[in-house]
């Protein structure tokens, strides 16, 4: 009965096959000359050579499964979901069956291979995905027999997704840091596991720091990997030059990067939006061709190595400490394990970065953390109210770029050795994409976009040279969905009533 | 009272001296003169394109004036506004609101009046480092900005929407909160500029009402650009007329209703002086 409901709406808009058809053919089209280059032609390692192998029926049946989804989404936005779901619902139900036959093993492998229609496992996965939405948007559709109104729904529903997430953030976020800290001791947990882990946390962090500058003060901030150069350089030549050791070195690390954020910001602050971002990408590429071409104090391109290893409290990991020195296994009376050192590195780093998050969630609630906010939304206004825009500024671009360099010493130590190729461009943008992803002065979304963006791009090695453009696709589909971030909800500094009470 | 202090009460609270603002071979204000008396609300009326709105941007620092000195005294110090930055212009006690709503309109309404008292709690918060401690004379100051925004926020009527986020407010209730974020500030003088466009007649008394309670209680100067005639002619103690950039005429509003040159500038030169008295806008 509540298709009746619907009948009206669709009935003002004739459903025409003929157009739909045409528009899932232009689709098809599209794909098909996109594959033809991306697909078709694969140049493989053999011994004594390269070889080229030809996947014609990956080609068909990408082309043929863009040219189903296109014409199901025609059907659904002309309001005829019934189809869409029965379709969708018995490919899904196929692909999915054909899956677990596949990874099961045994005897039917080869046929389910050979059924399925790409080559690539994570591909087929990723196919399966997209047909179970599918399937579920026409599902959901034909039972309430609502109206698919491109995307506004889907927007509705996460943006009281994220404001839901805000609300259960008491609960969800010390299960989060439970996790966090007992992950390094969890079964799976092994080294490469631990260093994927390494590295998504100090994205995290960076992503925090820059969330300052960006989330909070509103300046689009493309140099940031600058201030993280700026660090490591710092840790690493003062510990290889003089010897100082990680701790010493730390704050000492972040206020030279601190230093540089204040240095570039003070000339360049009075500039706005899109010439900023212009000045600061400019910035973080001197920093790198200042690092490539100062042989004497940087060794240039050869980069620093033998940068020594933290200790824990003086207690080094290693093997055979030198003589007059005990290692930390001899210390606590354990049996040497290699892995010991990086499980050390990840609390590191996981509490510099927490560090980092309550530092941040603190200041928020400050006047100057105000002032920031304040000169995102409105320069003019923040200035009229005795707000001195350039000083205000400055602490942002300093606050974040000292976390940046904080950041910094910890990958140089956990690396030993660093070099400019480290530090370039594409560094920033990642940086920068975790925080605009995550949703801008999100502190959850951050961490959320870091392990979308860094932990499954490692996860995904399977996918090669896709991922980027896997990485891209991801990219373009949140910004169409979610503009604003993943979870962009801000909750109020302060309160006059508590939350949920005082309104009529 | 001291003779001081009654030499001081004397005194205007704003002087405006040959105040001169060229772009360029454009001259937008062409050697303006006026006074704005303490508790008084002068208002400056004018057609479009007269320059009032050039005056306030010289008045608060967004343009460094050609020509002429802006004095402001208060508490017995004189500040040279001509010579200071907006910010400190903002500290020295000039408050302003905006032709066109500048809200910071995704921060809630209780947070917008927080902000506008930023100077002192950056003094209180140690300028972040006691504030970071969490020290106890900090949150005992920052209660105090709450309880005087709460104070504002019953003024305008807008307490139960103090949590949600400035630019989900009406049009008008935005207006009023602009007005209360620039008295939160503390301000010796409070320039509006066109409080009431976009207002209706109900929320135009109400904004009367505001304008004359701030007066009153607060003993805060107002300085005022408005279209409204009715309101103007209605609140002000003294009117300074602007056409071309240039002031054509100063007085109480009797004598404004009643000037030729008044007429002239809003009914053009040959206007029927007695038909149109006073509503010309």
């Amino acid at each position: 009965m509540t298709d009746i409901i619907a009948r009206p709406l669709a009935g003002t808009r004739p459903f025409r096959l003929q157009g739909a058809l045409k528009e899932a053919g232009l689709a098809a089209f599209v794909m098909f000359a996109l594959s033809l280059a991306l697909i078709a032609v694969r140049v493989e390692d053999v011994p004594g050579g390269l070889a080229i192998r030809w996947r014609p029926f990956d080609v068909i049946a990408a082309v043929v499964l863009v040219f189903l989804g296109r014409l199901g989404l025609a059907f659904l936005r002309n309001n005829r979901p019934a189809p869409v779901a029965l379709a969708s619902g018995l490919f899904s139900a196929v692909m999915a069956l054909l899956l677990i036959v596949f990874v099961s093993g045994g005897g039917g492998v080869s046929w389910a291979q050979s059924l399925l229609p790409f080559s690539g496992f994570v591909v087929n996965v990723l196919v399966l995905i997209i047909s179970l939405v599918l399937t579920l948007r026409a599902g959901l559709m034909w039972r309430r027999g609502e109206r698919a109104d491109a995307g506004t729904g889907v927007g509705d529903t996460m943006d009281r997704l994220a404001a839901s997430v805000q609300g259960v953030a008491v609960y969800v976020i010390p299960v989060l840091l439970v996790a966090a800290i007992i992950f390094p001791f969890l079964p799976f947990a092994d080294r490469r596991i631990l260093d994927i882990a390494i590295l998504v946390v100090t994205y995290v962090m960076l992503g925090w720091g820059l969330n300052i500058v960006v989330g909070l003060a509103g300046l689009l901030d493309l140099g940031y990997v600058a201030f993280y150069a700026v660090g490591a350089y710092a840790y690493a030549l003062l510990a290889t030059e003089m010897g100082i050791g990680f701790w010493l070195c730390l704050p000492f690390a972040g206020a030279m990067a601190a230093l540089a954020g204040v240095l570039l910001g003070f000339p360049v602050l009075r500039l706005r939006g899109d010439y900023l971002a212009i000045v600061t990408l400019g910035f973080g590429e001197m920093i790198r061709i200042i690092l490539l071409n100062w042989y004497e104090v940087t060794n240039g391109p050869d980069g620093i190595s033998g940068i020594p290893r933290p200790t824990f409290f003086g207690l080094p990991f290693v093997r055979s400490p030198p003589e007059g020195v005990e290692s930390f296994h001899s210390f606590f009376g354990l049996t040497y394990a290699p892995v010991d050192r990086i499980i050390f590195l990840y609390y590191v780093i996981l509490a510099m970065a927490l560090i980092t998050n309550q530092f941040t969630l603190r200041i928020r609630k400050l006047p100057v953390g105000r002032a920031w906010e304040a000169l995102r939304e409105d320069e003019t206004a923040s200035r009229s109210l005795g707000i001195n825009p350039r000083n205000t500024k400055l602490t942002a671009f300093g606050i974040g770029a000292m976390f940046g360099g904080f950041a910094g010493s910890f990958f140089a130590t956990r690396q030993g050795f660093i070099s400019p190729e480290s530090f370039t461009f594409i560094e920033s943008a990642v940086i920068l994409a975790i925080v605009v992803l995550g949703g801008m002065g999100s502190q959850i979304g951050v961490v959320l976009a870091a392990v979308l963006l860094i932990g499954l791009p490692e996860m995904f090695r399977e996918l090669q040279e896709f991922r980027m453009l896997a990485f891209g696709a991801a990219m373009v589909l949140i910004m169409i969905w979610r503009p604003r971030g993943l979870l962009a909800h801000r909750e109020p500094t302060i309160r006059l009533f508590e939350k949920g009470a005082g309104k009529r | 009272m001291t003779a001081a202090d009654i030499l001081e009460s004397a005194r205007p609270l704003l002087d405006v001296e040959h105040l001169t603002m060229r772009f360029g071979g454009l001259v937008a204000i062409d050697d303006v003169s006026f006074a704005a008396a303490p508790k008084d609300i002068t208002a400056i009326i004018g057609p479009n394109g007269a320059g009032k709105t050039t005056v306030f941007n010289c008045l608060t620092g967004f343009y460094r004036p050609s020509v002429g000195r802006l004095t402001l005294r208060r508490n017995g110090q004189e500040h040279l506004l001509e010579r200071m930055e907006g910010h400190d212009i903002a500290q020295a006690g000039v408050a302003r609101t905006f032709q066109n709503i500048r809200l910071f309109s995704q921060m809630s309404a209780l947070e917008n009046l927080i902000v506008a008292q930023h100077n002192k709690l950056m003094r209180a918060s140690g300028y972040t480092a006691f504030g970071l401690m969490g020290m106890q004379a900090y949150s005992e100051v920052e209660a105090q900005a709450v309880e005087l925004a709460r104070y504002w926020l019953e003024r305008i009527e807008l307490v139960d929407r103090a949590d949600d986020d400035a630019g989900n407010l009406a049009y008008g209730q935005q207006r009023r909160l602009e007005i209360a974020r620039a008295m939160c500030t503390e301000p010796a003088l409070l320039c509006l500029d066109e409080p009431a466009a976009g207002l209706n007649p109900r929320e135009s008394v109400e904004l009367e009402e505001l304008l004359l309670f701030i007066r009153e209680q607060h003993g805060v100067g107002i300085l005022l650009i408005e279209h409204d005639m009715s309101v103007v002619m209605e609140i002000s103690d003294h009117i300074v007329v602007l056409d071309y950039g240039q002031k054509i005429a100063e007085g109480t509003p009797q004598e404004i209703r009643d000037d030729p040159a008044v007429i002239r500038a809003y009914l053009g030169e040959e206007g029927s002086a007695g038909a149109e008295r006073g509503g010309g806008a």
